[in-house]
């Protein structure tokens, strides 16, 4: 188990380093910090000295060693923008991007997996073809259009919700949260929404998929066969073995949607990390770019990387072969 | 030498007391959106002009623009050219900051030296001042390094900081970049002006509140400023119809019909100081053809080039008739600017060829056009139309549209042979800025944003005359000349003047102003 542990934790520090690189490298292409830094009507002179004040006039292989050298020591650098240190922005973003995906994925759970099941125990039903449909606008459309319909909707139209922000947010040490307020909790569902539908839909086809296969096992025709209740063979039998790979991807899946809510951000003007991340590239903040991407490789590889321990004790002969 | 500059405006030493009488009213709220977001309160840590903006709200400076963008008396109350190189100014009295200390030379001096302290970032915005010296209380004098005429143009954007208050707080140095360093003044403010900060959340929200003591008589009658930064054109439009907020600067061109026919709301328009134009390529090759001479050296092709271009269908199709058509660099209101010189050449492709083959192109050349596609409006349609109109007269343009991040890098290093480009003339608004920036040959402190080798002995002579010429119509000739050499030589194309559009609720006045400022010391909620 130990030579488990160690080889993984090898090969992630693998993956970080090239996720540093990459970071690192990308960021040299997309733009030049110091000509939107400065004044429109800058000298020469005045472009050449905040250059040398951002350490970009040195020969890039200094540059990745000085960069390689404060992440290592966990020091992000500061934003160009703000000139205030990268983790500490990070961490003020943090709490709106999590809950609002937490909200997200209680929302694709608890819609996507009743609706799996019902399309499964009625494969022909008019209801199960119309949710199917339903599901393939879900998958099909981009988030920001759904975004904008839901603004429209229930923000112009109807004036229900708020279109952007977060609400009142509520200080718990340096977490802020948007959950105890009635303005917070009401600007989370539109996002939230958004955010959600194509993971209700990705969910609801994977558990219908599953109770499909399971339904059709041999366990369960004896239980049939015994004279079960249907209800039991349905909740305790079949919907259980099911949902073992629902966790996996929505495992999986919220690291993906901590990384992705940058549209859905963008749209709603959540004060997130995916906002934090699209204003950085609109103003090349290469700092607060190349910490996004640290960040979100680091998240991803955490998560996999659980996810093998986990099979690993769960299943003994992964143990050898893994090492 | 001494030139007397007074201009006091009577109505502007009103009374404190004035002010007042509007307080105790009904809370007027006024809620607004744009795009972008304050980077920091600290005045000197940046050099953005939205910002600053914002910042004008809760700080004064010496001089300030009034509502016809002309420069009027604020901190200052009036001031002499002592010697070319040496300005008096006197400064008001009895003017508090919002904690409640005295404003005296003593503030000046402590923000004149943070603001040139090796570590600002904003040190460039007063360059051409060495120092300033308190004479007494109320005088301060300013030290340049030559005759300027500039000074006030400069002045007007320099922000006023409370000498105790940045020493109690340890905030005497500015903040800089790769030190990492923060002060308290990159979150908090104390100034002068006619608003008092409440709360700065980044990305979230901004709340100033009016300042009852402010020295000035307020011409708004709003008692609290709700900013809120949304950065999707399409939300903030949203916002805005359902009432989340009450203005929004910009609007975005697209949207300006339905907002405008939407009940309750209304679009202001202005034409802008900003002046969209494509500039040329100058040196020895074309990026698109190396090895062979560059046409656009030659007077004819680049007259050609003009003459080819329909800006009048620019301005229909692309623009949505809400741009206006120009022949010269700078916009009307800037110093400098001839009525004159205000007409573009016209649109004949016939004309155009003929120029051509004169020149020894009968059969056109091939050339680069390089555009942004998010930094003005419609700039990559406009691009599109321009390289459709010189393919019509012959020409092989190879179009190439990216973002502005990476568009303005490569028009800094000069890999374009005609690329499009704004100005503004922001912040000294005036002429001179293009002349120094845009028509000066490289070198030094001139031709910042010349990347393509234009070099022209007149406008170089012209521009440096026009930089240490403090006789006022002496120094417009000189800026007037190099904007006709420019024109007659066909150096740039200027294309037009782009629009500004704010969106409001009908019942708030807010005027829009040219430079795109946002000056809510003007605005009426009804």
């Amino acid at each position: 188990m130990l030579r488990v542990l160690v080889s993984r934790l090898a090969q992630m520090l693998m993956v970080m380093a090239a996720v540093t690189a990459v970071a690192f490298v990308i960021f040299r292409y997309v733009g030049d910090p110091v000509l939107i830094m400065s004044r429109e009507d800058a000298t020469p002179a005045e472009k050449a000295e905040l250059r040398q004040t951002l350490g970009l006039d040195q020969p890039v292989v200094v540059q990745f060693g000085k960069f390689v050298g404060r992440v290592a020591t966990g020091d992000l650098g500061n934003s160009f923008r703000n000139q205030r240190p990268v983790s500490g922005l990070i961490a003020e973003r943090l709490p709106a991007t999590l809950e609002l995906v937490l909200v997200a994925t209680l929302l694709a759970l608890s819609l996507g997996i009743p609706l799996g099941v019902y399309c499964a125990l009625k494969p022909d039903g008019w209801l199960t073809r119309g949710i199917q449909t339903a599901s393939l606008i879900g998958i099909s459309t981009p988030t920001f259009v759904t975004g904008i319909v839901l603004i429209l909707i229930f923000s112009v139209w109807l004036k229900w919700l708020p279109s952007f922000g977060r609400g009142d947010v509520v200080r718990l040490g340096w977490w802020s949260t948007g959950f105890l307020t009635t303005s917070g909790l009401r600007s989370l569902v539109l996002p939230s929404v958004t955010l959600a539908l194509f993971q209700v839909t990705l969910i609801m086809r994977l558990v219908r998929a599953e109770m499909l296969d399971v339904l059709s096992s041999d366990y369960i025709r004896y239980a049939r066969a015994r004279g079960l209740p249907s209800g039991y063979i349905h909740r305790k039998l079949a919907l259980r073995n099911a949902l073992m790979p629902v966790i996996t991807v929505t495992g999986l899946q919220i690291g993906a949607l901590i990384a992705f809510a940058i549209v859905t951000e963008t749209v709603f003007q959540w004060p997130g990390m995916g906002l934090l991340f699209i204003q950085a590239v609109s103003f090349v903040d290469l700092p607060v770019m190349a910490a996004y991407l640290l960040f979100v490789g680091f998240i991803f590889v955490t998560i996999n990387m659980a996810v093998d321990v986990i099979y690993a004790l769960v299943d003994p002969r992964l143990r050898t072969r893994a090492a | 030498m001494t030139i007397l500059r007074t201009t006091v405006l009577a109505g502007l030493a009103a009374s404190a007391t004035l002010a007042m009488t509007l307080t105790g009213a009904e809370a007027k709220t006024l809620r607004w959106s744009s795009q972008g977001d304050i980077a920091t309160m600290d005045p000197y840590a940046h050099t953005e002009s939205f910002t600053s903006n914002m910042h004008h709200h809760i700080y004064d400076s010496l001089v300030r623009r009034n509502k016809d963008l002309q420069i009027e008396p604020a901190l200052a109350l009036s001031w002499t050219v002592e010697a070319p190189d040496r300005w008096r100014f006197k400064l008001r009295q009895g003017v508090k900051f919002h904690n409640g200390n005295a404003f005296t030379a003593d503030d000046v001096v402590a923000s004149v030296t943070r603001l040139l302290d090796p570590a600002a970032r904003a040190r460039g915005n007063l360059s051409n001042v060495v120092k300033a010296e308190k004479i007494d209380d109320f005088t301060v004098d300013f030290f340049l390094r030559g005759p300027y005429p500039l000074l006030l143009n400069d002045l007007s954007g320099i922000f006023i900081m409370d000498k105790e208050w940045l020493e109690a707080n340890n905030a005497t140095k500015p903040g800089n970049t790769t030190t990492g360093v923060t002060t308290f003044a990159s979150t908090n403010a104390n100034g002068t002006g006619p608003f008092v900060l409440e709360s700065y959340q980044p990305d979230n929200r901004t709340i100033m509140t009016a300042n009852p003591n402010w020295w000035d008589k307020p011409a708004h009658n709003l008692t609290r400023i709700e900013f809120r930064p949304i950065k999707s054109d399409a939300t903030r439009v949203a916002a805005l119809l359902s009432g989340e907020i009450d203005m929004m600067a910009p609007a975005p061109l697209q949207d300006l019909a339905r907002i405008g026919g939407a009940d309750g709301f209304k679009v202001v328009e202005e034409p802008s100081l900003r002046l969209i134009f494509l500039g040329l390529n100058h040196r020895a090759e074309l990026q698109a053809d190396p090895g062979k001479p560059n046409p656009m050296r030659d007077k004819r092709v680049r007259q050609a080039l003009w003459h080819a271009i329909d800006l009048d269908t620019i301005h229909r199709r692309v623009m949505r008739a809400k741009s206006r058509t120009v022949g010269t660099m700078v916009a009307p209101p800037i110093p400098g600017y001839s009525a004159a010189l205000d007409a573009p050449l016209p649109f004949n492709v016939d004309t155009a060829k003929k120029l051509l083959a004169e020149a020894g192109y009968p059969n056109g050349f091939k050339t680069k056009l390089n555009c942004s596609n998010d930094r003005y409006i419609a700039d990559e349609q406009t691009c599109v139309a321009i390289a459709a109109m010189w393919t019509r007269a012959g020409v092989t343009v190879d179009l190439k549209t990216e973002s502005r991040a990476t568009y303005f890098p490569l028009v800094d290093k000069g890999e374009s042979d005609a690329y499009i480009l704004g100005w503004a003339t922001l912040p000294p608004m005036d002429g001179y800025s293009v002349a120094s920036a845009l028509l000066h040959s490289k070198g030094g402190a001139f031709g910042g944003n010349n990347p393509n080798g234009l070099a022209d002995p007149r406008l170089d002579d012209l521009t440096k005359k026009a930089a240490v010429e403090l006789d006022e119509p002496k120094r417009l000739a000189f800026l007037t000349e190099a904007l006709k050499i420019t024109r007659d030589e066909a150096y740039f194309i200027p294309l037009h003047q782009q629009p500004v559009a704010w969106a409001m609720k009908k019942a708030i006045d807010v005027p829009v102003f040219a430079d795109e400022y946002v000056r809510l010391w003007f605005a009426k909620v009804n």
